[in-house]
Protein backbone atom coordinates (compact mmCIF):
# COMPACT_ATOMS: atom_id res chain seq x y z
CA UNK A 1 0.00 0.00 0.00
CA UNK A 2 1.32 3.43 -0.94
CA UNK A 3 1.76 5.69 2.03
CA UNK A 4 0.15 9.05 1.28
CA UNK A 5 2.78 11.72 0.82
CA UNK A 6 1.25 14.54 2.83
CA UNK A 7 4.25 16.78 2.31
CA UNK A 8 3.22 17.23 -1.30
CA UNK A 9 0.56 19.67 -2.42
CA UNK A 10 -3.01 18.43 -1.95
CA UNK A 11 -4.90 17.39 -5.08
CA UNK A 12 -7.89 19.21 -3.67
CA UNK A 13 -8.09 21.73 -0.92
CA UNK A 14 -11.15 23.30 0.66
CA UNK A 15 -10.63 25.96 3.32
CA UNK A 16 -13.35 27.56 5.42
CA UNK A 17 -16.08 26.43 3.06
CA UNK A 18 -19.65 27.38 3.92
CA UNK A 19 -22.56 26.13 1.92
CA UNK A 20 -26.21 27.09 1.62
CA UNK A 21 -29.02 25.78 -0.52
CA UNK A 22 -32.01 27.97 -1.31
CA UNK A 23 -30.96 30.47 1.41
CA UNK A 24 -30.89 27.60 3.96
CA UNK A 25 -27.42 27.25 5.50
CA UNK A 26 -26.14 23.68 5.28
CA UNK A 27 -22.47 23.58 6.22
CA UNK A 28 -20.10 26.00 7.86
CA UNK A 29 -16.32 26.24 8.12
CA UNK A 30 -15.35 22.98 6.40
CA UNK A 31 -11.59 22.48 6.05
CA UNK A 32 -10.81 19.51 3.89
CA UNK A 33 -7.58 18.57 2.11
CA UNK A 34 -7.16 15.53 -0.09
CA UNK A 35 -3.74 14.17 -0.98
CA UNK A 36 -2.55 11.61 -3.47
CA UNK A 37 -3.34 8.05 -2.35
CA UNK A 38 -6.22 9.00 -0.04
CA UNK A 39 -9.69 7.46 0.00
CA UNK A 40 -12.37 9.65 1.59
CA UNK A 41 -15.98 9.01 2.39
CA UNK A 42 -18.30 11.93 3.05
CA UNK A 43 -20.67 10.80 5.79
CA UNK A 44 -23.82 12.25 7.29
CA UNK A 45 -27.57 11.81 7.34
CA UNK A 46 -29.82 12.56 4.37
CA UNK A 47 -30.06 16.29 3.74
CA UNK A 48 -26.88 17.24 5.58
CA UNK A 49 -25.34 18.46 2.29
CA UNK A 50 -23.10 15.63 1.05
CA UNK A 51 -24.10 15.95 -2.59
CA UNK A 52 -24.05 19.77 -2.44
CA UNK A 53 -20.56 19.67 -0.93
CA UNK A 54 -19.34 17.19 -3.55
CA UNK A 55 -20.76 19.37 -6.34
CA UNK A 56 -19.09 22.41 -4.83
CA UNK A 57 -15.78 20.52 -4.68
CA UNK A 58 -16.21 19.56 -8.35
CA UNK A 59 -16.85 23.19 -9.29
CA UNK A 60 -20.44 22.58 -10.39
CA UNK A 61 -21.95 24.89 -7.81
CA UNK A 62 -20.80 28.46 -7.29
CA UNK A 63 -23.86 30.20 -5.89
CA UNK A 64 -24.32 29.63 -2.18
CA UNK A 65 -20.70 28.54 -1.74
CA UNK A 66 -18.26 30.63 0.28
CA UNK A 67 -14.65 29.91 1.12
CA UNK A 68 -11.74 28.71 -0.95
CA UNK A 69 -11.81 25.54 -3.03
CA UNK A 70 -8.66 24.77 -4.98
CA UNK A 71 -8.26 21.83 -7.36
CA UNK A 72 -4.72 21.14 -8.52
CA UNK A 73 -5.52 18.05 -10.63
CA UNK A 74 -8.06 17.09 -13.30
CA UNK A 75 -11.09 15.40 -11.81
CA UNK A 76 -13.71 12.86 -12.72
CA UNK A 77 -17.16 13.56 -11.31
CA UNK A 78 -19.94 11.00 -11.33
CA UNK A 79 -23.24 12.26 -9.94
CA UNK A 80 -26.49 10.45 -9.23
CA UNK A 81 -27.14 10.45 -12.97
CA UNK A 82 -24.50 8.83 -15.15
CA UNK A 83 -24.97 11.06 -18.25
CA UNK A 84 -25.96 8.25 -20.60
CA UNK A 85 -28.25 8.54 -23.62
CA UNK A 86 -30.91 5.81 -23.39
CA UNK A 87 -31.09 5.17 -27.14
CA UNK A 88 -27.34 4.69 -27.52
CA UNK A 89 -25.49 1.50 -26.68
CA UNK A 90 -22.93 1.34 -23.83
CA UNK A 91 -20.13 1.35 -26.41
CA UNK A 92 -21.51 4.45 -28.16
CA UNK A 93 -22.19 6.21 -24.86
CA UNK A 94 -18.59 5.76 -23.73
CA UNK A 95 -17.03 6.51 -27.14
CA UNK A 96 -18.91 9.80 -27.31
CA UNK A 97 -19.05 10.57 -23.59
CA UNK A 98 -19.64 14.29 -22.88
CA UNK A 99 -16.92 14.39 -20.19
CA UNK A 100 -14.37 14.84 -22.99
CA UNK A 101 -11.75 12.71 -21.25
CA UNK A 102 -12.35 9.27 -22.76
CA UNK A 103 -10.24 8.47 -25.81
CA UNK A 104 -12.14 7.09 -28.82
CA UNK A 105 -10.48 3.71 -28.36
CA UNK A 106 -12.97 0.91 -28.98
CA UNK A 107 -10.69 -1.85 -27.63
CA UNK A 108 -10.12 -0.02 -24.34
CA UNK A 109 -13.84 0.69 -23.98
CA UNK A 110 -14.73 -2.97 -24.67
CA UNK A 111 -12.20 -4.02 -22.01
CA UNK A 112 -13.71 -1.55 -19.51
CA UNK A 113 -17.21 -2.85 -20.20
CA UNK A 114 -15.97 -6.42 -19.71
CA UNK A 115 -14.34 -5.35 -16.42
CA UNK A 116 -17.69 -4.14 -15.07
CA UNK A 117 -19.39 -7.37 -16.17
CA UNK A 118 -21.08 -6.07 -19.30
CA UNK A 119 -19.33 -8.22 -21.91
CA UNK A 120 -21.96 -9.10 -24.50
CA UNK A 121 -24.05 -5.99 -23.77
CA UNK A 122 -21.85 -3.54 -25.71
CA UNK A 123 -24.41 -2.96 -28.45
CA UNK A 124 -27.63 -3.19 -26.41
CA UNK A 125 -29.40 0.20 -26.14
CA UNK A 126 -28.97 1.49 -22.60
CA UNK A 127 -32.74 1.80 -22.05
CA UNK A 128 -32.96 -1.99 -22.44
CA UNK A 129 -30.50 -2.54 -19.55
CA UNK A 130 -31.52 -2.83 -15.90
CA UNK A 131 -30.90 0.07 -13.49
CA UNK A 132 -27.89 -1.74 -12.04
CA UNK A 133 -26.44 -2.43 -15.47
CA UNK A 134 -26.93 1.20 -16.47
CA UNK A 135 -25.09 2.17 -13.33
CA UNK A 136 -22.26 -0.17 -14.33
CA UNK A 137 -21.99 1.49 -17.75
CA UNK A 138 -21.45 4.81 -15.98
CA UNK A 139 -18.90 3.26 -13.64
CA UNK A 140 -16.98 1.78 -16.59
CA UNK A 141 -15.60 5.31 -16.93
CA UNK A 142 -13.48 4.58 -13.87
CA UNK A 143 -11.67 1.88 -15.84
CA UNK A 144 -10.93 4.37 -18.63
CA UNK A 145 -10.10 7.35 -16.43
CA UNK A 146 -6.90 9.36 -16.70
CA UNK A 147 -7.92 11.86 -14.01
CA UNK A 148 -6.15 11.57 -10.64
CA UNK A 149 -9.09 12.85 -8.59
CA UNK A 150 -12.42 11.00 -8.50
CA UNK A 151 -15.55 12.51 -6.98
CA UNK A 152 -18.31 9.92 -6.84
CA UNK A 153 -21.82 10.50 -5.54
CA UNK A 154 -23.38 7.28 -4.23
CA UNK A 155 -21.37 4.98 -6.52
CA UNK A 156 -22.61 1.82 -4.75
CA UNK A 157 -26.32 2.55 -5.34
CA UNK A 158 -28.13 -0.13 -7.39
CA UNK A 159 -24.94 -2.22 -7.60
CA UNK A 160 -25.05 -5.88 -6.55
CA UNK A 161 -22.54 -7.53 -4.16
CA UNK A 162 -20.15 -8.63 -6.92
CA UNK A 163 -20.32 -5.23 -8.55
CA UNK A 164 -19.65 -3.49 -5.23
CA UNK A 165 -16.62 -5.69 -4.69
CA UNK A 166 -15.28 -4.87 -8.19
CA UNK A 167 -15.83 -1.19 -7.53
CA UNK A 168 -14.06 -1.32 -4.15
CA UNK A 169 -11.07 -3.00 -5.78
CA UNK A 170 -10.99 -0.33 -8.50
CA UNK A 171 -11.15 2.52 -5.95
CA UNK A 172 -8.30 0.97 -3.94
CA UNK A 173 -6.26 0.35 -7.10
CA UNK A 174 -6.72 3.98 -8.10
CA UNK A 175 -5.51 5.20 -4.71
CA UNK A 176 -2.56 2.78 -4.83
CA UNK A 177 -1.52 4.23 -8.17
CA UNK A 178 -1.36 7.75 -6.75
CA UNK A 179 -4.94 8.91 -7.31
CA UNK A 180 -7.45 10.04 -4.73
CA UNK A 181 -11.15 9.27 -4.29
CA UNK A 182 -13.90 11.16 -2.49
CA UNK A 183 -17.28 9.45 -2.41
CA UNK A 184 -20.59 9.57 -0.63
CA UNK A 185 -22.35 6.37 0.41
CA UNK A 186 -24.80 4.94 2.90
CA UNK A 187 -23.82 1.34 2.17
CA UNK A 188 -21.27 -0.48 4.34
CA UNK A 189 -18.04 -1.27 2.50
CA UNK A 190 -14.92 -3.38 3.03
CA UNK A 191 -12.35 -0.62 2.61
CA UNK A 192 -12.17 0.34 6.31
CA UNK A 193 -8.40 -0.16 6.45
CA UNK A 194 -7.81 2.55 3.90
CA UNK A 195 -10.87 4.71 4.41
CA UNK A 196 -10.92 8.16 5.96
CA UNK A 197 -14.29 9.62 6.88
CA UNK A 198 -15.32 13.26 6.82
CA UNK A 199 -18.43 13.48 8.96
CA UNK A 200 -20.30 16.51 7.65
CA UNK A 201 -22.68 16.48 10.62
CA UNK A 202 -19.99 18.16 12.71
CA UNK A 203 -19.98 21.07 10.24
CA UNK A 204 -23.76 21.43 10.00
CA UNK A 205 -24.80 25.07 10.18
CA UNK B 1 -5.24 10.31 -23.90
CA UNK B 2 -8.13 12.75 -23.90
CA UNK B 3 -9.52 13.94 -27.24
CA UNK B 4 -8.44 17.34 -28.59
CA UNK B 5 -11.06 20.04 -29.09
CA UNK B 6 -11.89 19.17 -32.71
CA UNK B 7 -12.11 15.42 -31.99
CA UNK B 8 -14.33 16.17 -28.99
CA UNK B 9 -16.59 18.33 -31.17
CA UNK B 10 -16.78 15.57 -33.80
CA UNK B 11 -17.55 12.90 -31.18
CA UNK B 12 -20.27 15.03 -29.60
CA UNK B 13 -21.80 15.73 -33.02
CA UNK B 14 -21.85 11.96 -33.71
CA UNK B 15 -23.46 11.36 -30.29
CA UNK B 16 -26.30 13.79 -30.88
CA UNK B 17 -26.87 12.82 -34.51
CA UNK B 18 -27.01 9.10 -33.72
CA UNK B 19 -29.24 9.69 -30.71
CA UNK B 20 -31.52 11.96 -32.78
CA UNK B 21 -31.74 9.55 -35.72
CA UNK B 22 -33.01 6.86 -33.33
CA UNK B 23 -36.00 9.08 -32.54
CA UNK B 24 -37.46 9.57 -36.03
CA UNK B 25 -40.69 10.84 -34.47
CA UNK B 26 -38.86 13.92 -33.17
CA UNK B 27 -37.63 14.68 -36.70
CA UNK B 28 -41.06 14.11 -38.25
CA UNK B 29 -43.10 16.14 -35.71
CA UNK B 30 -42.13 19.65 -36.91
CA UNK B 31 -42.66 18.57 -40.52
CA UNK B 32 -46.13 17.23 -39.72
CA UNK B 33 -46.91 20.50 -37.88
CA UNK B 34 -45.69 22.45 -40.92
CA UNK B 35 -47.78 20.32 -43.27
CA UNK B 36 -50.94 20.71 -41.18
CA UNK B 37 -50.67 24.49 -40.90
CA UNK B 38 -49.92 24.95 -44.60
CA UNK B 39 -52.94 22.76 -45.41
CA UNK B 40 -55.19 24.86 -43.16
CA UNK B 41 -54.29 28.26 -44.65
CA UNK B 42 -56.07 27.75 -48.02
CA UNK B 43 -59.13 26.60 -46.06
CA UNK B 44 -59.10 29.76 -43.93
CA UNK B 45 -58.10 32.29 -46.61
CA UNK B 46 -59.93 30.79 -49.56
CA UNK B 47 -58.43 28.81 -52.41
CA UNK B 48 -57.65 31.79 -54.73
CA UNK B 49 -54.14 30.95 -56.06
CA UNK B 50 -53.23 34.65 -56.42
CA UNK B 51 -54.01 35.43 -52.76
CA UNK B 52 -52.10 32.35 -51.62
CA UNK B 53 -49.10 33.23 -53.79
CA UNK B 54 -48.99 36.73 -52.29
CA UNK B 55 -49.13 35.45 -48.74
CA UNK B 56 -46.97 32.35 -49.25
CA UNK B 57 -43.56 33.85 -48.22
CA UNK B 58 -44.99 35.13 -44.94
CA UNK B 59 -46.92 31.95 -44.19
CA UNK B 60 -43.97 29.64 -44.83
CA UNK B 61 -41.62 31.73 -42.75
CA UNK B 62 -43.97 32.25 -39.78
CA UNK B 63 -44.68 28.50 -39.65
CA UNK B 64 -40.94 27.72 -39.95
CA UNK B 65 -40.24 30.07 -37.04
CA UNK B 66 -42.94 28.60 -34.83
CA UNK B 67 -42.01 24.98 -35.54
CA UNK B 68 -38.32 25.73 -34.96
CA UNK B 69 -38.98 27.47 -31.64
CA UNK B 70 -41.20 24.62 -30.47
CA UNK B 71 -38.49 22.02 -30.89
CA UNK B 72 -35.42 24.06 -29.93
CA UNK B 73 -36.97 24.99 -26.57
CA UNK B 74 -36.34 21.44 -25.30
CA UNK B 75 -32.83 21.29 -26.73
CA UNK B 76 -30.89 20.70 -23.50
CA UNK B 77 -33.71 19.19 -21.43
CA UNK B 78 -32.56 15.59 -21.89
CA UNK B 79 -28.96 16.52 -21.04
CA UNK B 80 -30.15 18.20 -17.86
CA UNK B 81 -32.28 15.23 -16.87
CA UNK B 82 -29.75 12.45 -17.59
CA UNK B 83 -26.65 14.10 -16.09
CA UNK B 84 -24.89 14.81 -19.42
CA UNK B 85 -24.97 18.54 -18.73
CA UNK B 86 -22.77 18.18 -15.63
CA UNK B 87 -20.27 16.19 -17.66
CA UNK B 88 -20.28 18.77 -20.47
CA UNK B 89 -19.59 21.55 -17.96
CA UNK B 90 -16.72 19.67 -16.30
CA UNK B 91 -15.14 18.64 -19.62
CA UNK B 92 -11.65 20.07 -20.13
CA UNK B 93 -12.79 21.35 -23.52
CA UNK B 94 -14.85 24.55 -23.72
CA UNK B 95 -18.58 24.20 -23.11
CA UNK B 96 -19.07 26.26 -26.28
CA UNK B 97 -17.66 23.32 -28.29
CA UNK B 98 -20.16 20.75 -27.03
CA UNK B 99 -22.98 23.33 -27.24
CA UNK B 100 -22.09 24.03 -30.90
CA UNK B 101 -22.08 20.30 -31.68
CA UNK B 102 -25.49 19.84 -30.08
CA UNK B 103 -27.07 22.84 -31.84
CA UNK B 104 -25.56 21.82 -35.17
CA UNK B 105 -26.89 18.26 -34.82
CA UNK B 106 -30.31 19.70 -33.96
CA UNK B 107 -30.18 21.98 -37.02
CA UNK B 108 -29.12 19.14 -39.34
CA UNK B 109 -32.05 17.02 -38.14
CA UNK B 110 -34.69 19.76 -38.04
CA UNK B 111 -33.72 22.83 -40.11
CA UNK B 112 -32.08 20.99 -42.99
CA UNK B 113 -34.91 18.44 -43.28
CA UNK B 114 -37.43 21.31 -43.28
CA UNK B 115 -35.41 23.03 -46.03
CA UNK B 116 -35.35 19.86 -48.12
CA UNK B 117 -39.13 19.35 -48.01
CA UNK B 118 -40.02 23.09 -48.22
CA UNK B 119 -40.59 23.08 -52.04
CA UNK B 120 -43.59 20.79 -51.42
CA UNK B 121 -45.13 23.27 -48.97
CA UNK B 122 -44.28 26.18 -51.29
CA UNK B 123 -46.06 24.46 -54.18
CA UNK B 124 -49.11 23.84 -51.98
CA UNK B 125 -49.29 27.63 -51.42
CA UNK B 126 -48.74 28.40 -55.10
CA UNK B 127 -45.41 30.15 -54.53
CA UNK B 128 -43.88 30.91 -57.96
CA UNK B 129 -41.22 28.36 -58.94
CA UNK B 130 -38.60 31.10 -59.41
CA UNK B 131 -38.76 31.84 -55.65
CA UNK B 132 -38.06 28.28 -54.53
CA UNK B 133 -34.22 28.51 -54.60
CA UNK B 134 -34.41 31.70 -52.51
CA UNK B 135 -36.87 30.01 -50.14
CA UNK B 136 -34.58 27.03 -49.65
CA UNK B 137 -31.45 29.11 -49.15
CA UNK B 138 -33.24 31.49 -46.76
CA UNK B 139 -34.62 28.55 -44.76
CA UNK B 140 -31.20 26.89 -44.64
CA UNK B 141 -29.57 30.02 -43.19
CA UNK B 142 -32.61 31.12 -41.20
CA UNK B 143 -33.24 27.81 -39.43
CA UNK B 144 -29.58 27.82 -38.33
CA UNK B 145 -30.12 31.28 -36.80
CA UNK B 146 -33.37 30.09 -35.19
CA UNK B 147 -31.68 26.99 -33.72
CA UNK B 148 -28.89 29.15 -32.25
CA UNK B 149 -31.33 31.71 -30.80
CA UNK B 150 -33.62 28.95 -29.49
CA UNK B 151 -30.61 27.26 -27.90
CA UNK B 152 -29.70 30.43 -25.95
CA UNK B 153 -33.23 30.51 -24.53
CA UNK B 154 -33.23 26.76 -23.91
CA UNK B 155 -29.90 27.01 -22.06
CA UNK B 156 -31.21 29.75 -19.79
CA UNK B 157 -34.49 28.02 -18.99
CA UNK B 158 -33.45 24.35 -18.88
CA UNK B 159 -33.42 24.26 -15.08
CA UNK B 160 -36.88 25.81 -14.72
CA UNK B 161 -39.95 23.66 -14.28
CA UNK B 162 -42.20 25.96 -16.30
CA UNK B 163 -39.87 27.81 -18.59
CA UNK B 164 -42.09 27.78 -21.70
CA UNK B 165 -43.48 31.32 -21.48
CA UNK B 166 -40.16 32.79 -20.40
CA UNK B 167 -38.49 31.01 -23.31
CA UNK B 168 -40.90 32.62 -25.79
CA UNK B 169 -40.44 36.07 -24.22
CA UNK B 170 -36.66 35.68 -24.44
CA UNK B 171 -36.36 34.30 -27.94
CA UNK B 172 -39.25 35.63 -30.06
CA UNK B 173 -37.96 39.27 -30.14
CA UNK B 174 -34.53 37.98 -31.23
CA UNK B 175 -36.04 36.04 -34.12
CA UNK B 176 -37.74 39.09 -35.69
CA UNK B 177 -34.78 40.01 -37.97
CA UNK B 178 -34.64 36.42 -39.25
CA UNK B 179 -38.35 36.53 -40.09
CA UNK B 180 -38.09 39.95 -41.78
CA UNK B 181 -35.05 39.02 -43.89
CA UNK B 182 -36.41 35.56 -44.74
CA UNK B 183 -39.80 36.85 -45.86
CA UNK B 184 -38.09 39.69 -47.72
CA UNK B 185 -35.82 37.34 -49.66
CA UNK B 186 -38.64 35.03 -50.74
CA UNK B 187 -40.99 37.93 -51.53
CA UNK B 188 -38.42 39.65 -53.74
CA UNK B 189 -37.65 36.43 -55.59
CA UNK B 190 -41.38 35.76 -56.11
CA UNK B 191 -41.71 39.17 -57.78
CA UNK B 192 -38.77 38.37 -60.05
CA UNK B 193 -36.23 40.62 -58.26
CA UNK B 194 -32.78 39.67 -57.02
CA UNK B 195 -33.00 38.44 -53.38
CA UNK B 196 -29.23 38.32 -52.81
CA UNK B 197 -29.11 41.40 -50.53
CA UNK B 198 -31.64 39.79 -48.15
CA UNK B 199 -29.83 36.47 -48.30
CA UNK B 200 -26.49 38.19 -47.61
CA UNK B 201 -28.02 39.74 -44.48
CA UNK B 202 -29.22 36.30 -43.38
CA UNK B 203 -25.78 34.86 -44.07
CA UNK B 204 -24.28 37.58 -41.89
CA UNK B 205 -26.76 36.76 -39.10
CA UNK B 206 -25.92 33.06 -39.35
CA UNK B 207 -22.15 33.71 -39.35
CA UNK B 208 -22.42 36.10 -36.40
CA UNK B 209 -24.66 33.66 -34.55
CA UNK B 210 -22.28 30.75 -35.10
CA UNK B 211 -19.40 32.75 -33.63
CA UNK B 212 -21.18 34.41 -30.71
CA UNK B 213 -24.13 32.22 -29.72
CA UNK B 214 -22.07 29.22 -28.45
CA UNK B 215 -20.55 31.40 -25.72
CA UNK B 216 -23.98 32.68 -24.68
CA UNK B 217 -25.32 29.12 -24.70
CA UNK B 218 -22.36 27.91 -22.61
CA UNK B 219 -22.85 30.71 -20.06
CA UNK B 220 -26.59 29.98 -19.90
CA UNK B 221 -25.99 26.28 -19.30
CA UNK B 222 -23.54 27.00 -16.48
CA UNK B 223 -26.10 29.24 -14.76
CA UNK B 224 -28.82 26.59 -15.19
CA UNK B 225 -26.65 23.77 -13.81
CA UNK B 226 -25.79 25.86 -10.75
CA UNK B 227 -29.42 26.48 -9.82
Amino acid sequence: MTVPDNSALPLLSASGVSLERGYRPLLQGVDFHVYSGELWQLAGANGVGKTSFLRALAGLAASGVEGDIHRSAPLLFQGHLPGLKPLLSPLENLRWHPSGTIADDVDAIMAALAAVGLAGYEDTPVHNLSAGQQRRVGLARLWLSVEPLWLLDEPFTAIDVDGASLLEQQLLRHCDSGGAVIFTSHQPNRMAERLQVLDLVSYAA
Amino acid sequence: MQPDSFTYWRLQLARHLRSGLRRPGDIANPLVFFFMVVTLFPLGLGPDPKVLATLAPGIVWVVALLSSLTVSGRLFAADYEDGSLEQMILAPQSLAISATAEVLAHWLLSGVTLTVVSPIFATMLNLPGQAIPALMLSLLLGTLCLSLIGAIGAALTVGLRRGGLLLSLLTVPLTVPVLVFGTGAVGEAAKGYDPSAWLALMGALAAGGLVLAPFAIGAGLKISADS
